[in-house]
């Protein structure tokens, strides 16, 4: 599981300088709700996710909802009465389904009563194919749930079997129909990359998400974690490191078989059919909304501070049942803190970034990077933004470090 | 200490006949300092409290490697019996030498000033290829050698053996062969008694105005210059005014004494005598090794016969890896020349690794030794070029270029290219001879002679190009003798050779550093090697980075780095924010000191260790 990061303590009244509130509502804003608990953890995986759904006084699979609630009254709190209305809901995980359908819909429900929802709010939940029903389905969906992303991964057993996935490659077929007959935009997720996957393996699955007909597809390279299974699998030599230059050209691939079905990119690991059908939560994330999260290890932003709750589901209930924070610590950003975020963040967005948002130094790196051809000369010129190439977007760090003058 | 060891005699006030001048000579850790422990010892100039193993070895550097860099003479008292029969004191200056071939020449210093030589072989190992090459040049100083079995104690030990192998090179009796322990002390006071017996006392004429011969000169940081002077002629005494005499200049004599074995400021030396003067002089060039010292008010007319200065052997260039330590680097050269008369050094610029100095050592170990003092005494972190040899390259309109640095080896219109060579002697057990015989052709030897020490052993001598010897001879020999063949080496002129100089491009650009000046039938050996080890350590860049290897315009290796393709963290969501902010501030914090080969970018650390995993080798001990 990655560490929470390295930051200065939070006040247990989780009480927030004036000035990161001030503008709130000129951004969208957002809620994140973790929910920590999976049925099978995937080799692969280091997300703050428990496999006992027992752990404790509000923090077992049927208290949980009552705790993220106790969060929102905090959140409510904190933020006062000048609180907009929210624009996106995610909730993920873990295996947000874990929980009874009913929960996140009293956990949506709760959210509008504290806060209110935008009349075109996105309410997403991440599921896996195999912990959904169409009778689940069609309660999230009443409940106000507006989209699903499903963790499809692979259309390969094989993969599947490696990533010690519990579904079967068809389980996902059915999810996608029952969630789009329950009235849920969907969006399935895939990764590259696995140990053992050959490109046609890829292409397979690639076509095969493709045939679902989702409105969005993520696609993600397979990372070895520290700390995970695989990472230790790879140690001693049990299965190959995943390679570099196997995952660029299944990019490439990628970008090939989505974009002639009719899906664009419009951030690095994400494509979707309309512009219209991206996740507007997620696009917060890289665009410098304000967002509160909820949840065991959640982290939030909102004005220029960073904050993250503390990791353990039991330490989480604990310090709320206390009617403390849960925050474990926090960051005020600087303005050149905010400066390198809105870098690393924006090149990485179809979007791209204003020339002008940068630097000097980011400024005089443009050139070199058309040069480079990582950096689209067109809209360089003609837009003044920088957008990466698709040779652009897989050297997309590379791209940010010289944009920060970190290499030359 | 014995009772035979009594302080009687002072100073300039020691008649020579009561004197005796000798070194210690051996192969490298025939047990030459271990030895000269016993005698101070017995001698009373050092009690057992104070003693430790190898106590002349005083440099740091000299007591973790356990070997002797530097001579050191000591004067030490003794009772005994001379060759007349008189029983009396004598005074015994003994000087403890190094055995590495790179030290050679402190062992002849050392000759200079004595009138015998103990020739010291390890009772399990028998002669070497050092103990040869130091016997002959104490028979060249015409010394008296006392010949002498060492380790006599060690379970494995052949002394009858190995006396009867010493005594046919030297032309004694077996009987005549000492037999000793550094280590028990046993034998060692008998060694002293024939020492006073056999080795001659100097002759010199008191009356006749000094003559002193400097045969070392230490840079001290308290005292400035120390001098090591043996007299021959005349004496020296405090407060009076000296005359270096090959510069001509005066020096006050604020101090002079003897080693016994720390500096005992006396009433002068006289003749025969060896001892200290401090001048004042901050700087060991003032005090020149082999200058001749003489009074001003009484100078003598003409001076000793000195000896050359030790000639570097050995070329690298010697780049701080973080270049703003340029200026430290080159004050730490200049400290450590004042104490290392052989180290020179010029400033350098390589397009691969900056502002540096091109030095010139006496050897590998040398090389090895002057870098881990800079490092270490000055706290500089170090990146040191492949060593080199001196060319002389004679163009074809007759000018002579003599090139220390192979990068500039000039193009074209070459008509002729010389090469040090060495004369190098190899002992080892006669069932090497086909693997030696075998290597050294390998290396462009040839066989000048070859003669069996004993049924077993056997000498085999061997011209071989300098260049090759300081490459990975060395470790090749050990290897393929497990370890049983002794080397050493002598400069024996040079020899005209078809060497070319293979050139390492990247993207074509030429990485000077990497340049370097092999023979022809090597050279595509060099270039495949080189351009194979930079394609390991260069990371990959956003383009296809060729790397060539060529002589001139002709390329005769090649190697690709091919471009990196993705470089991009899959999943960058809410959590993943701070923690990928944090990672670009530190790499903005630490911004990687990339070094610039046209645009593309290497880390010192690729450069270290391309140049760093086979750099040759005869730098360990032998
Ligand atoms: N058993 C035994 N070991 C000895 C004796 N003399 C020396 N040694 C060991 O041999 C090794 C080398 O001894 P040194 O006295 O440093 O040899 P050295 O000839 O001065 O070496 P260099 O100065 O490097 O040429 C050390 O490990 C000593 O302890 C001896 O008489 N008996
Ligand atoms: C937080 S997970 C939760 C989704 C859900 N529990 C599931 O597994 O279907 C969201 C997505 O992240 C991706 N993911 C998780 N770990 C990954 C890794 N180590 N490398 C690449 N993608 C990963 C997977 O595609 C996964 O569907
Ligand atoms: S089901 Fe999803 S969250 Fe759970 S362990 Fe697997 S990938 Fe991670
Ligand atoms: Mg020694």
């Amino acid at each position: 599981m990655p560490r929470l990061p390295d930051g200065d303590p939070a006040p247990a009244s989780g009480e927030l300088p004036s000035q990161s509130i001030a503008a709130l509502g000129s951004r969208p804003f957002g809620i994140y709700l973790h929910v920590p608990f999976c049925r099978v953890r995937c080799g692969y995986c280091d997300f703050n996710t428990y496999t006992l759904t027992e752990l404790g006084p509000g923090a077992s699979t049927s208290t949980f909802a009552d705790t993220a609630l106790a969060e929102l009254d905090l959140a409510r709190s904190v933020l006062g009465d000048a609180v907009p209305r929210v624009d996106t809901v995610f909730v993920g995980g873990g295996t947000p389904t874990m929980l009874p359908a009913a929960d996140l819909v009293r956990v949506v429900d709760g959210i509008r009563e504290r806060f209110g929802l935008a009349d075109d709010v996105e309410v997403t939940t991440e599921a896996n194919p195999d912990s959904v029903t169409p009778e689940s389905l069609r309660e999230l969906a009443d409940g106000g749930f507006t989209r699903i992303s499903l963790g499809m991964q692979s259309a390969a057993p094989h993969v599947l079997a490696t990533l010690d996935r519990t579904h079967e490659p068809a389980g996902v077929g059915r999810a996608v129909a029952a969630a789009r007959d329950a009235g849920l935009v969907t969006s399935v997720d895939l990764i590259y990359g696995t140990p053992g996957e050959s490109l046609d393996d890829w292409r397979r699955s690639l076509d095969a998400a493709v045939s679902l007909a989702p409105e969005h597809i993520s696609a993600y390279a397979l990372v070895v974690e520290e700390g995970t299974k695989l990472a230790a699998q790879v140690r001693r030599g049990e299965v190959e490191r995943p390679d570099d230059d196997d995952e660029a050209t299944k990019y490439e691939l990628a970008e090939e078989v989505l974009s002639a079905a009719g899906f664009g990119w419009y951030e690095v690991s994400n494509w979707t059919r309309t512009p219209a059908g991206r996740c507007r939560h997620n696009d917060g994330y890289w665009t410098g909304a304000d967002w509160w999260g909820v949840g065991p290890g959640a982290h939030s932003h909102v004005g220029g501070v960073r904050w993250w709750n503390v990791k353990h589901p039991r330490a989480y209930a604990d310090s709320l049942a206390s009617g403390a924070s849960p925050a474990a610590g926090r960051e005020t950003l600087t303005v050149e803190q905010r400066r390198d975020e809105q870098v690393l963040l924006g090149v990485r967005v179809r979007d791209g970034l204003a020339v002008d948002d940068l630097d000097d130094v980011g400024r005089r790196a443009v050139a070199g990077l058309v040069a480079d051809g990582l950096v689209d000369g067109v809209a360089a010129v003609r837009d003044r933004r920088v957008i990466l190439t698709l040779r652009g977007r897989l050297l997309a760090d590379a791209v940010v470090r010289r944009l920060l003058g970190v290499d030359t | 200490m014995s009772p035979r060891a009594r302080t009687v005699l002072q100073p300039h006030a020691t008649p020579p006949e009561a004197i005796r001048n000798f070194c210690i000579i051996a192969h490298i850790d025939h047990g030459k300092s271990t030895l000269a422990d016993r005698m101070l010892q017995i001698t009373g100039v050092v009690d057992d409290r104070a003693m430790r193993a190898q106590y002349l070895d005083r440099m740091d550097i000299e007591r973790e490697r356990g070997i002797t860099i530097k001579s050191q003479a000591v004067r030490m008292p003794w009772e005994t019996v001379d060759a007349e029969g008189r029983t009396g004191d004598f005074i015994l200056n003994m000087i403890d030498t190094p055995g590495h071939v790179d030290f050679t020449y402190e062992v002849s210093r050392s000759l200079a000033a004595s009138e015998g030589a103990v020739l010291l072989v390890d009772a399990a190992q028998g002669i070497e290829a050092q103990t040869l090459a130091n016997l002959y040049l104490a028979m060249e100083n015409d010394l008296t050698i006392v010949p002498v079995l060492n380790k006599i104690d060690l379970p494995a030990a052949q002394p009858e053996k190995y006396a009867e192998e010493l005594a046919g090179l030297i032309g004694c009796e077996p009987e005549d062969c000492l037999m000793v322990s550094g280590k028990t002390g046993v034998g060692v006071e008998p060694l002293l008694d024939e020492i006073v017996r056999q080795i001659p006392h100097p002759v010199g004429d008191p009356n006749a105005p000094a003559r002193a011969m400097i045969f070392d000169s230490v840079y001290d940081t308290y005292r400035g210059v120390v001098t090591y002077v043996r007299v021959v002629d005349g004496n020296l005494n405090p407060r009076e005014k000296i005359i270096m005499m090959s510069t001509r200049a005066t020096h006050e004599l604020l101090e002079i004494g003897v080693i016994s074995p720390e500096p005992v400021p006396g009433k002068g030396l006289g003749v025969g005598e060896v001892g200290y003067l401090i001048t004042g002089v901050k700087d060991v060039r003032q005090s020149r090794v082999g200058d001749t010292v003489t009074n001003e008010r009484t100078p003598a007319a003409e001076g000793l016969g000195g000896y050359r200065d030790p000639k570097p052997m050995v070329f690298s260039g010697l780049f701080p890896i973080d270049g703003s330590d340029y200026p430290l680097l080159r004050d730490a050269l200049d400290k450590l020349k004042l104490n290392d008369a052989a180290l020179v050094y010029e400033p350098e610029t390589s397009v691969a690794l900056g502002f540096g100095f091109r030095c010139g050592f006496l050897g590998l170990l040398h090389l090895e030794i002057v870098r881990e003092r800079l490092e270490r005494e000055f706290d500089l972190d170090l990146i040191s070029t492949q060593p080199n040899v001196v060319y002389d390259v004679t163009m074809d309109d007759g000018s002579v270029i003599v090139v220390t640095n192979p990068s500039e080896f000039p193009y074209g219109k070459v008509a002729e290219v010389r090469e040090p060579v060495v004369k190098s002697t190899i002992l080892a057990p006669s069932e090497f001879i086909g693997a030696i015989m075998e290597l050294c052709q390998g290396k462009r030897g040839q066989l000048l002679g070859m003669d069996y020490l004993s049924e077993d052993r056997v000498e085999l001598r061997y011209s071989l190009p300098l260049a090759e010897v300081v490459f990975d001879f060395f470790d090749q020999l050990k290897s393929r003798t497990r370890g049983y063949a002794s080397l050493d080496y002598q400069e024996a002129g040079d020899q005209v050779a078809d060497l070319v100089k293979v050139d390492i491009l990247l993207q074509g650009e030429n990485v000077d550093a990497f340049s370097s000046v092999v023979h022809k039938d090597k050279a595509y050996a060099y270039g495949n090697m080189m351009a194979g080890k930079l394609k390991e350590l260069i990371p990959r860049q956003q383009f296809e980075v060729p790397i060539q290897a060529a002589i001139g315009a002709r390329v005769i290796a090649r190697e690709n780095i091919r471009a990196i393709r993705k470089d991009v963290l899959a999943k960058c969501y809410g959590g993943d924010i701070s923690r990928k902010r944090k990672l670009l501030e530190k790499q903005k914090a630490g911004k990687k000191r990339m070094k610039n080969i046209g645009t593309v970018e290497v880390p010192p650390e690729a450069f270290i260790a391309a140049l760093s995993s086979d750099d040759g080798g005869d730098t360990k001990k032998k």
